[in-house]
């Protein structure tokens, strides 16, 4: 069976749907911002693709500045969840209503 | 695997295991370069600092309950994702598909080389914005991790 671009835009669809789904229902932190990571992956890999079929470097640029945002984003986020864990003593984020939304 | 396992570290070993699966899909698709630094970056670096954080905070058992949302939500979250693979896969079935194996390989493409130069000429300002954007990011992750006890 050959490989056509529509397996990669499924297989896309569905990290980025199980990313968005984790995002959605799981409770712990941690859990969401590893869905988050998913998600952004799932980009990268449809970055990557489209980059190979219109063959320029772009995409692969994009790749690499997504890359870096992720990095960042995860540094934070993680120093966030310790800092939330030193207040709370929890993970939960349900227990995150200071802003009482 | 990621979203359903009920304890953090499995979760992210599950995470490792996805992400080298990318990288394959990358390797397969001649973005070596991109390859690389996916292993790199995402399996090496991300994921050791997930690991150290779920070990540093040292989670007790009761932190790993499964989470209870109710089984209605998860059934139309299910359908809503499956309604929309569905209509994305019937969409783009039916035009013609490119396949893969058929395209002419590029003399150079992916390698580091030609990303490099189109990073550093075409993309040089949010290849700075970058850098400064990851040099604010250690500064606000040592200010934030520190606390306020000083």
């Amino acid at each position: 069976m050959e490989i056509t671009v529509t397996h990669y835009v499924v297989l896309a669809c569905v990290l980025f749907s199980t990313g968005v789904y984790g995002v959605i229902t799981r409770k712990n932190i941690l859990v969401v911002l590893m869905c988050l990571e998913l998600m952004l992956n799932s980009c990268n890999l449809l970055f990557v693709v489209f980059s190979r079929l219109y063959e320029g470097a772009t995409g692969h640029v994009f790749v690499l500045m997504s890359v870096t945002v992720a990095a960042a984003e995860v540094a934070i986020g993680l120093a966030f969840v310790v800092s939330i864990y030193r207040q709370k003593q929890s993970l939960d984020i349900d227990l995150l209503k200071l802003l009482r939304g | 695997m990621v979203v359903s396992h009920k304890n953090p570290v499995l979760s992210a070993i599950s995470l490792v295991l996805t992400l080298f699966s990318t990288a394959v899909l990358f390797v397969l698709l001649h973005a070596h370069f991109i390859a690389a630094i996916q292993i790199l970056i995402y399996a090496g670096a991300i994921m050791v600092l997930f690991l150290f954080t779920v070990m540093f905070l040292n989670i007790r058992e009761k932190e790993f309950r499964f989470d209870s949302i109710n089984i209605q939500k998860r059934m139309t979250f299910l359908f809503i994702f499956l309604v929309a693979v569905g209509l994305l896969s019937s969409r783009l079935f039916s035009s013609s598909p490119v396949v893969f194996s058929k395209l002419k390989d590029p003399e150079n493409f992916g390698t580091v080389a030609e990303v490099g130069r189109s990073l550093l000429s075409d993309y040089l300002l949010a290849f700075e914005l970058a850098s400064v954007l990851v040099v604010v990011a250690m500064v606000g992750v040592v200010i934030i991790a520190k606390g306020r006890e000083s």
